[in-house]
């Protein structure tokens, strides 16, 4: 679904990424871990281009992200991301968070749709929704969702309201309201107080076992192994290793990766 | 101080049987003219230049925009205002031939002045929105233009308001170098009182009375403002 081809990324003289081959399959759930300063981070910023590339491509689908011609935005819409500080929309209640997108989303698709009709183009018979239904369908998606996470009572509430771990709850959930193929976890749990790392974990381990596809940078070892299908393990801007969890933790090959889970684990 | 309620007296004399006052009324409304309709044109052309940078500088275009931009901030705050008001009346104009009443200069040139300053506060309230809150709309596939205002703009117009209150009270208290280019602001009318009573202190006394009045009563208006908006977030 996503491949990478020698991606490189530098920041000014610093070079971070040094050739990345990547290959992400429908519905594999992998897990990337290193030290800090590795280009962990940065690798995942690059899947949905939030980072441009110095070089090398990104094909999600086979549409190559890196290039200019291409429309990102309607690219993310189906590549969701879920930040390490969580990111919400300060000035928009929890239901206006998760709300925003979807709505903003069916109402470009509405008014393509209304302009096929018009031409005679129309290669459907759906039915044009008027801008309030698609709002009433979207906030009833939002309050299914919120009720997933338990989270339906906080929906009128503004993020500064809630806690660490109840915002990347909220987070999770606006980026599974676009409905998107395959969602990116940027550390979600490295700003929260250990008491809410595992409500967190727990909705990502309900994703998987749902089949999402999932890219996930984490430090949490007893997470990778549990939900990974594959463990990649990177170090000054390459990937040195990759094997499932068992083999990586168990069996580690790399000296370097020896050295790291020596001192993690 | 004996001979105080003579010159009350005196300036009540003036003032009010002399009708002065109208003066003092035709002041105060160009003072008032000049500082709102300054700051409405600093608004406007401060929202312009402010765009042009705080714009991503990939492309040429809004390179060269924002070389122009910052160039026209540098001039405006480099230099004082009387400057500005002096070079807008006396060179600019006849260079061009225009004829202008001097209030329309004067607002002219406070327009230009304070859409630099303007400019620089919407930059730095847009600025200071966590760089997080771009990341987040442009992750869930809102474009840069749309994330831009509906998410940034909302929250920068917080940091951005009352601090253009402020720049407001500056604008009123600059006006009183307008007299600089023939303009009757509230100086020239109590300006006018004194050398027809031949005495000063109570004019001028009044006329800082005035400017303390009308400055406290925009900083009434700001820190109501400012609980307003505070209230819709707590910890932000």
């Amino acid at each position: 679904m996503i491949e990478v081809i020698d991606l490189c990324k530098s920041f000014g003289d610093l070079s971070v990424l040094k050739g990345i081959n990547l290959k992400i399959e429908q519905g594999e759930k992998v897990v990337i871990i290193g030290p800090s300063g590795s280009g962990k981070s940065t690798l995942l910023r690059c899947l949905n281009c939030m980072e441009d590339p110095t070089s090398g491509k990104v094909l999600y689908h086979g549409v190559d992200l890196t290039d200019m011609k291409v429309n990102i935005n309607r690219q993310r819409e189906k590549i969701g991301m879920v930040f390490q500080h969580f990111n919400l929309f300060n000035n928009k209640t929890v239901i206006e968070n998760i709300m925003l997108s979807p709505v903003l989303c069916e109402k470009r698709r509405m008014r393509q749709l209304r302009r096929q009709n018009m031409f005679g183009k129309a290669t459907t018979k759906e039915p044009v929704k008027t801008s309030k239904q698609i709002k009433e369908e979207a906030r009833k998606n939002a309050l299914e969702l919120l009720n997933r996470i338990g989270l339906a009572d906080k929906a009128d509430v503004y993020p500064s309201q809630l806690s660490g771990g109840q915002k990347q709850r909220v987070a999770i959930v606006r980026a599974l309201a676009m409905n998107p193929d395959v969602i990116l976890f940027d550390e979600p749990t490295s700003a929260l107080d250990p008491e809410m790392v595992g409500e967190v974990l727990e909705v990502m381990k309900e994703l998987a076992k749902e089949g999402m596809t999932m890219v996930v940078v984490t430090h949490e070892m007893g997470f990778a192994r549990e939900v990974g299908d594959r463990v990649l393990f990177m170090d000054d801007g390459k990937i040195l290793e990759e094997n499932t969890p068992e083999e990586l933790f168990t069996n580690p090959q790399n000296p370097r990766l020896k050295d790291f889970l020596s001192k993690v684990l | 101080m004996g001979n105080f309620d003579i010159k009350v007296k005196r300036f009540i004399d003036v003032f009010i049987n002399a009708g002065a006052y109208n003066k003092v009324l035709l002041g105060l409304k160009n003072t008032l003219i000049i500082a709102v309709l300054g700051l409405v044109i600093g608004i406007l052309i401060g929202t312009l230049i402010a765009t042009v940078r705080v714009l991503p500088k990939y492309r040429r275009l809004p390179r060269i925009l924002n070389g122009f931009c910052s160039f026209y901030v540098s001039l405006f705050r480099g230099t004082p205002v009387v400057v500005q008001l002096l070079v807008f009346y006396y060179v600019l104009l006849p260079l061009m031939n225009i004829k202008m009443t001097s209030v329309a200069v004067s607002v002219c040139v406070f327009g230009l002045n304070s859409a630099a300053y303007v400019s620089e506060i919407m930059r730095s309230g847009i600025q200071s929105v966590d760089p997080g809150q771009m990341e987040g709309g442009r992750a869930v596939g809102m474009s840069y233009g749309t994330t831009m205002m509906k998410i940034i703009i909302p929250q920068a117009i917080k940091n951005i308001l009352p601090t253009l209150g402020n720049e407001f009270i500056s604008l009123i208290k600059e006006t009183s170098v307008v007299s600089f280019v023939g303009a009757t602001d509230l100086y020239v009318a109590f300006n006018y009182i004194g050398s027809n009573s031949y005495e000063f202190m109570v004019p001028y006394l009044v006329m800082a009375i005035i400017y303390i009045l009308m400055v406290l009563i925009i900083s009434f208006f700001i820190k109501i403002m400012e609980r307003s908006l505070k209230k819709s977030d707590r910890s932000h």
